[in-house]
């Protein structure tokens, strides 16, 4: 039976440097009391709350520092959460750790393959640290090199391995013992397009063995066409969840419309907001405008003479369709990449 | 506690050592043998050391390779693992409570200084034949000596791996191991020391003289040693404490 993924209330304040792969969060001071050197206070989860149902793909999006492998960290029982409560199906992750880590499959963020072992005794090994019967190891093991593409290489120490093809073995070691739930974090970073590919294949075929898999990603298409649901987080909470397709839908209107005029008045911003089929218009910095709406080019013209009557020159446009992107714009006001 | 996880654990441990033999053979006995022989053969054979400082000198040699095989058999990985590699994640998520694989990095550290232990004893004895007159008088006595001392290398291993960082390597040779072995009675008895009066009762404090005069103790009972007893107690609680503080170290590390 597939087992589900449950997260009440989480929070994590590191009091030291965030361990690698949750890196690049915001930093906030403590204030200094007694004299004592200010103390570097980093949340990286603010209260986080998940029900990730069984069988289901689900993404956690997010920019880099939203919380997203610190959360991973926490229901694979690497990181110990400040608060709050984390399952794997029935089990309390910090009180019954062995039975979990049965439960569970983790593909880091940065591959962190044995180094004094080949590729084979990699995945052979890991299997015996499950318990798994010599037979039924050395099948799996070879099962799955074949299906990761990595035969030829087998007996090779994994040092030399490129980017691409440790993150295949990581794939592979973690599918190993067969867990229910399989985490992979950021698995399609640094991947070519055709291994990124192959790699949601992959995906989708655990998937489809009745498997719970979660991964963490920014990547919008990644998010939009693996996942079924989708978390948003930033600053160590959801900010939206959903269908990838319902997400899209949230936006006001699907269409944005980034402008940038020469000036900008308020008087200008109003009128805007008059057009037809405009949704919602926000002020982006002293000169630009965000204009959420039904349509797209066809707004142009009107905005163009709009803006040419109220004395502001429309300098820059820039019209993107319902994204995921968008989306995380319209929640936060930044981009993914910032 | 799993026990296939563990057995599983270890054999991983002893693949990898089987498969780096001749670097780790290498790297235990060549410094420890090239000292046996300047100071056993050259200087006893020329006359400034005394026929008899040979004996004297193998217990000391056997205490070196074997504290150093097992402290650098437990931290140099778990150096590398933690703070560079991340390797040891995999075993992090092995099905298994994390203080017990910090306990199988203890017993592979304690397995390996016990095999450089029962080389060298032969090793030094071919360097420095005729002449040495070693007799394991008391040989449960013997074999309680080297298990501690195999442990207390482990122990100091694990502790050590989990507290140093990867850029203090050097400062932990220079600072921790070097003053280690040369006030550890290693070289000469601790009686030795006896013009020394305050540096007597300080060396107490290092383990590596417990482990020296215990070997010694066993191995060459002919010459002053520490009490068999006091030599015990001792090793028995640098073993408890090491493995403590090395427990509570591997869990901060291995959890954050």
């Amino acid at each position: 039976m597939a087992v589900g993924v449950r997260t009440q209330d989480l929070r994590k304040v590191y009091s030291t440097a965030p361990p690698l792969g949750a890196a690049g969060l915001f930093i906030a001071r403590a204030d200094a009391k007694g004299g004592k050197q200010p103390k570097t206070q980093i949340p990286a989860l603010d209260g986080l709350s998940l029900d990730i149902l069984p069988g289901e793909i689900f993404g956690l999006l997010g920019p880099n520092g939203a919380g997203k492998s610190t959360t991973i960290g926490v229901l694979t029982t690497r990181v110990r959460p400040t608060s709050g409560q984390a399952w794997i199906g029935e089990h309390d992750v910090w009180k019954e750790q062995t039975r979990v880590k049965h439960l569970i499959g983790v593909v880091p963020q940065r591959p962190n393959l044995d180094f004094s072992l080949t590729a084979r005794e990699i995945l052979i090994f890991h299997a015996a640290y499950f318990g798994i019967g010599s037979k039924q190891r050395n099948e799996r093991a070879d099962a799955l090199l074949a299906r990761f593409k990595l035969t030829e290489r087998a007996n090779q120490m994994v040092r030399g391995f490129s980017g691409g093809m440790m993150q295949r073995l990581s794939i592979a070691r973690a599918m190993m013992h067969d867990p229910q739930v399989l985490f992979l974090d950021e698995p399609s970073a640094g991947l070519d397009p055709q291994t990124r590919i192959l790699l949601w294949e992959i995906i989708r075929e655990y998937h489809q063995t009745g498997r719970t898999v979660l991964l963490t990603t920014h990547n919008m298409e990644e998010a939009d066409t693996v996942c079924q649901r989708l978390a948003i987080i930033d600053h160590g909470h959801v900010i939206a969840l959903g269908t990838p397709a319902r997400l899209k839908a949230s936006i006001p209107g699907g269409f944005l419309l980034r402008l940038r005029f020469g000036n900008q008045t308020a008087d200008l911003l109003q009128r805007l907001q008059l057009l037809a089929g405009v949704r919602e218009v926000r002020a982006a910095d002293s000169t630009g405008a965000d204009v959420y709406a039904d349509r797209g080019g066809s707004l142009i013209p009107e905005i163009a003479s709009l803006a040419a009557n109220s004395g502001a020159e429309l300098s820059d446009v820039h019209i993107s369709e319902p994204s995921l992107e968008n989306l995380f714009l319209h929640h936060t006001g930044r981009s993914l990449r910032d | 506690m799993n026990w296939k996880a563990f057995a599983a654990m270890l054999a991983r441990d002893a693949h990898v050592a089987r498969r780096n033999a001749i670097q780790l053979f290498l790297q235990t006995f060549l410094q420890p043998l090239l000292f046996v022989f300047i100071f056993g053969r050259v200087m006893v054979g020329s006359g400034y050391l005394p026929a008899a400082y040979k004996s004297l000198l193998l217990p000391g040699i056997i205490a070196i390779s074997m504290v150093f095989t097992g402290i650098w058999a437990v931290a140099m990985p778990l150096i590398a693992e933690f703070q560079w590699t991340r390797e040891i994640e995999d075993r992090l998520l092995a099905p298994i409570g994390v203080a017990w694989i910090a306990i199988e990095k203890v017993i592979a550290g304690m397995l390996q200084a016990l095999v450089a232990g029962l080389i060298v004893i032969p090793l030094a004895w071919l360097v420095l034949r005729p002449g040495v007159e070693i007799s394991i008088g008391a040989p449960w006595t013997f074999a309680g000596v080297i298990v501690l001392v195999a442990t207390f290398s482990a122990c100091g291993g694990l502790a050590l791996g989990c507290s140093i960082n990867q850029q203090h390597i050097g400062l932990m040779f220079g600072m921790v191991i070097t003053p280690m072995i040369f006030f550890g009675c290693t070289y000469y008895p601790w009686s030795a020391l006896k013009t020394f009066p305050i540096l007597q009762k300080a060396v107490l404090i290092n383990p590596l003289v417990y482990a020296s005069e215990g070997l010694r103790a066993t191995l060459v009972p002919q010459f002053p040693h520490l009490s068999i007893k006091v030599v015990l107690m001792a090793l028995l609680l640098f073993d408890l404490v090491l493995l403590v503080v090395g427990l509570r170290q591997f869990e901060k590390k291995a959890v954050s």
